[in-house]
């Protein structure tokens, strides 16, 4: 198992490596050039020239990437251009509401999803099942943004129940806290508990149609144990495995809703500095969504030893 | 099932509270201190927080809140002492003596010196137009005692005040001298001013936050207040910058009182926000801002001049202005190529923008310039409320004379830096961009860097005219307004005759804020002193 664990970490330095070369040559070649937004529109090109060559950015790519790699494994993930602020501070600054935010989903969407799917699953072909279905259509359907708008709309403008937008950190108090993240989880959350229940009900499908679950039953366990105790059990693994590729959605979704509720997070910070080509941001928030997603699946390869014994590395 | 589900859901529900309020009860702060504080929505995030480095809008605006400036252009357009306690002018009018006012520190207690202000001037006269003009004429700057300074010119020079007193980017704000030594092209990230507000940085958040309090030690001028120029008076505590990128959500959030005043609000949401009572929706901006149609005038076919005058017969500002503004109320014609409401400006030509749109006549004067179907690229860039509208108005009147139009969408970052290319459109290059203008920087022809004919060195577009250029000089030679209304008039027939650009419309974007704000500011540029909040 250790040498499995080793073996895995070890493999995310190549993927990494990797990923840094593209995120880097892409922003390389794509167009836009920071000194010119710094610069402004009344600015000449003698100006921007000067901007540039004080930025580093007249360097050769070579030089250019060299460098970034060299303050990378130095662990120094360079200046916002625009800030002049370090890029950890300011991801250090956005982590808190991002984390926060994707949690609160997360635990939220398992909470309402997986129950969702093994009720549907349990009461195949019912109203009930249906009800299910045509709500996981109908939360794949609706993009984040528009379920946003109109949960502001009903919660926070109509009834007032619920801040528009904002964030308010943990050790402002806990029910600040959470009154700004209820109406971001549920519209994130949406087609998150779409796509679980839709997997949990279809696993689930497959397991209850089993032999042992039969024998189960015949034995005259009570449903409650047989859905939860054996079926969910073994239909765990899919539905895990779904969990995690589920975060890269939930990823791209984050950038939508901090926008949508201004909250001061890592996905506003990329689409803010994507906008205005502040390559040092990009760079070193692409890095840190990938090591994201790579350790994701590595937690979510260790979770199947627990949930299936017969699995071992 | 359902209620063996149920009973552990409310009971882990009942403990998630439980343990809530119980973490709340230890980390909530105590009862903050009455303050009052504004809650400001801004045009834009404050990235930068150096006004000489940046001409962003809303880096100046937050080079209002935390600077001060020798002088200030006030609403009347003449130029009032404002850090300056009084000056004199030698008989030869080659020497300028400033004295500074009594009381002047920066944020960390030090006092104003001469040598902070003539730092300053000589930074900002590294990157602004105007400073640039004036750090040409200059001799020499001397610090006579800490609170005496002395400009010495090579020639007599008529628009120093107005140089110093500049409202709009880039101002000439004071620094203390050891920020002010940086070089013109590094950014300074201290924001250590002298001005009415200062900035709490460590609760700047950029992206969402910027935050300032009431600099107490401030001592504001008597006289009341007027665009930059008089007393800058703080009355609240703190005033927090909410970015809020989403036009709906920072409706909402002024709707429901979350903050007290959006700075600018598309004007598709006026009938929205208007049925508050408790919300006023204004015209703070007394001169507005202008959009344009900008040429390339090295590469063909707008390096015809033929062809840009055919444009000039078809172009109907009444669109742009509703195209950009939404309402009529809020964008109207202004066929100048000085801001419409300000002195240069002058109808002398203006009949080919504003008389009868006549396509016969753009089709003859294209017919007459030859074109031969060559491509022209509208650079569009989409995230852009005000250019956005342009390029697709611009671009359906070229279609409809006949010509050869693509309109090319990106986003604005694209769109400045495709228009620094010289290059063909084949080879990436552009024909026309849109962009626009606030009031004062096309208010005289020393700040309409758009109107100049200085070839390669001129803004993007290049065009070249040195009659033009010869017209500008004589303007800066000028000695009274009733000359330089006079140049002005001639500058303009000559624009209309080689059209370096074609103006579209002058549009106001309103502001929004709740009614217990008082004391708002009408001002070309967003002011925070002289508000307060019941």
């Amino acid at each position: 198992m250790f040498a499995y664990l080793l073996k895995r970490l070890l493999a995310t330095i190549p993927v990494m490596g990797v990923v840094a070369l593209f995120v880097f040559s892409l922003l390389y070649i794509a167009p836009g050039d920071p000194a010119a937004v710094i610069a402004g529109d009344i600015a000449t090109e003698e100006d921007i020239a000067r901007i540039r060559a004080k930025l580093g950015l007249d360097q050769p790519y070579l030089v250019r990437f060299g460098g970034w790699l060299w303050a990378l494994a130095h662990g120094d993930l360079g200046v916002s251009i625009f800030t002049n602020l370090p890029v950890a501070q300011l991801i250090a600054q956005r982590i808190e509401p991002t984390l926060a935010l994707t949690l609160c989903t997360l635990l939220v969407t398992v909470a309402v999803a997986v129950p969702l799917g093994v009720l549907a699953a349990a009461r195949a072909g019912s109203w009930i099942d249906r009800c299910v279905m045509g709500f996981a259509v109908l939360g794949f359907s609706v993009p984040v943004f528009v379920l946003a708008y109109l949960l502001i709309m009903l919660f926070a403008s109509h009834l007032g129940w619920l801040p528009v937008q904002g964030y308010r950190s943990i050790a402002e108090g806990f029910w600040p806290w959470l009154q700004h993240l209820i109406l971001p989880s549920i519209a994130l959350g949406t087609v998150y508990v779409a796509l679980i229940a839709r997997i949990t009900r279809a696993t689930m499908l497959d397991v209850l149609a089993q032999d042992y679950i039969r024998t189960a039953q015949a034995k005259g366990l009570a449903t409650d144990e047989v859905l939860y105790g054996h079926a969910l059990k073994n239909a765990a693994v899919p539905i895990v495995t779904v969990i995690g590729i589920g975060i890269a959605l939930l990823i791209s979704g984050v950038v939508v809703t901090e926008t949508v509720f201004a909250i001061p997070g890592i996905g506003r910070l990329t689409v803010d500095a994507i906008l205005r080509r502040d390559y040092p941001i990009i760079q070193a928030v692409t890095l840190l969504f990938s090591g994201a997603y790579v350790l994701v699946n590595l937690a979510v390869d260790l979770s199947y030893t627990l949930l299936d014994p017969r699995i071992r590395y | 099932m359902g209620h063996a589900m149920r009973l552990p859901l409310r009971a882990l529900a009942l403990a998630t509270f439980a343990a809530g309020f119980a973490i709340s009860a230890l980390l909530a702060p105590g009862e903050a201190a009455a303050q009052k504080t504004i809650k400001f929505i801004p045009e834009a995030d404050l990235r930068s927080l150096d006004p000489i480095w940046t001409t962003a809008y809303i880096t100046r605006n937050h080079g209002y809140m935390v600077y001060d400036t020798l002088f200030a252009t006030d609403a009347k357009f003449q130029v009032q002492p404002q850090m300056v306690d009084k000056w004199e002018l030698s008989a030869d009018k080659l020497s300028y003596t400033f004295t500074l006012r009594d009381g002047l520190k920066f944020h960390d207690g030090q006092p104003v010196r001469s040598a902070d202000c003539i730092a300053s001037i000589q930074r900002w006269a590294k990157r602004d137009v105007l400073g640039q003009k004036l750090g040409d004429l200059t001799e020499s700057w001397t610090a006579v005692n800490d609170k005496t300074f002395r400009l010495k010119l090579k020639q007599p020079f008529a628009y120093v005040l107005e140089a110093l007193g500049k409202p709009s980017s880039n101002v000439p704000f004071i620094l203390p001298e050891r920020l002010a030594k940086t070089d013109a092209f590094t950014q300074v990230s201290d924001p250590t001013g002298s001005g009415p507000f200062k900035m709490v940085k460590e609760q700047w958040v950029p992206g969402s936050k910027v935050v300032y309090v009431k600099n107490t030690d401030y001592v504001p001028r008597k006289e009341a207040p007027s665009w930059a120029a008089g007393g800058k008076v703080v009355k609240v505590d703190r005033v927090e910058w909410l970015y809020i990128p989403d036009s709906a959500t920072a409706a909402a959030a002024i709707n429901s009182g979350e903050v007290d005043w959006w700075q600018q609000m598309p004007p598709d949401l006026i009938p929205v926000l208007s049925k508050n009572k408790d919300i006023r929706i204004e015209n703070t901006d007394p001169l507005g801002s202008t959009g344009m149609i900008r040429f390339n005038h090295l590469q063909p076919p707008f390096n015809n001049q033929k062809l840009r005058q055919a444009l000039l017969h078809v172009v109907n500002q009444q669109d742009y202005a509703i195209g950009i503004a939404g309402d009529p109320k809020n964008g109207h014609p202004c066929a100048s190529f000085f801001t419409c409401g300000t002195p240069l400006a002058n109808q002398a030509g203006s009949a080919v923008l504003s008389g009868k749109r006549d396509f016969d006549k753009a089709k003859a004067l294209i017919r007459e310039a030859g074109y031969k179907g060559e491509k022209i690229v509208v650079l569009d860039a989409t995230d852009q409320p005000i250019v956005h509208p342009q390029a697709l108005i611009t671009t359906e009147m070229l279609r409809k004379l006949g010509l050869n139009v693509e309109l090319q969408a990106g986003d604005w970052g694209t769109l400045i830096t495709r228009r620094s290319s010289k290059e063909p459109v084949d080879k990436g290059g552009w024909s026309i961009f849109h962009t626009w203008w606030v009031g004062p920087d096309l208010a005289t022809p020393a700040l309409n860097s758009a109107l100049r004919g200085a070839g390669e060195k001129a803004w993007f577009g290049w065009p070249n005219d040195p009659a033009m250029e010869k017209l500008r000089d004589e303007w800066f030679a000028a000695p009274d307004l009733a000359t330089q209304k006079k140049l002005a008039e001639q500058m303009q027939l000559r624009a209309w005759e080689t059209v370096p650009y074609i103006p579209t419309a002058m549009f106001i974007i309103p502001t929004a804020y709740r009614s217990s704000l008082t004391g708002i500011l009408v001002s070309p540029m967003n002011l925070m002193w002289n508000v307060g909040k019941k």
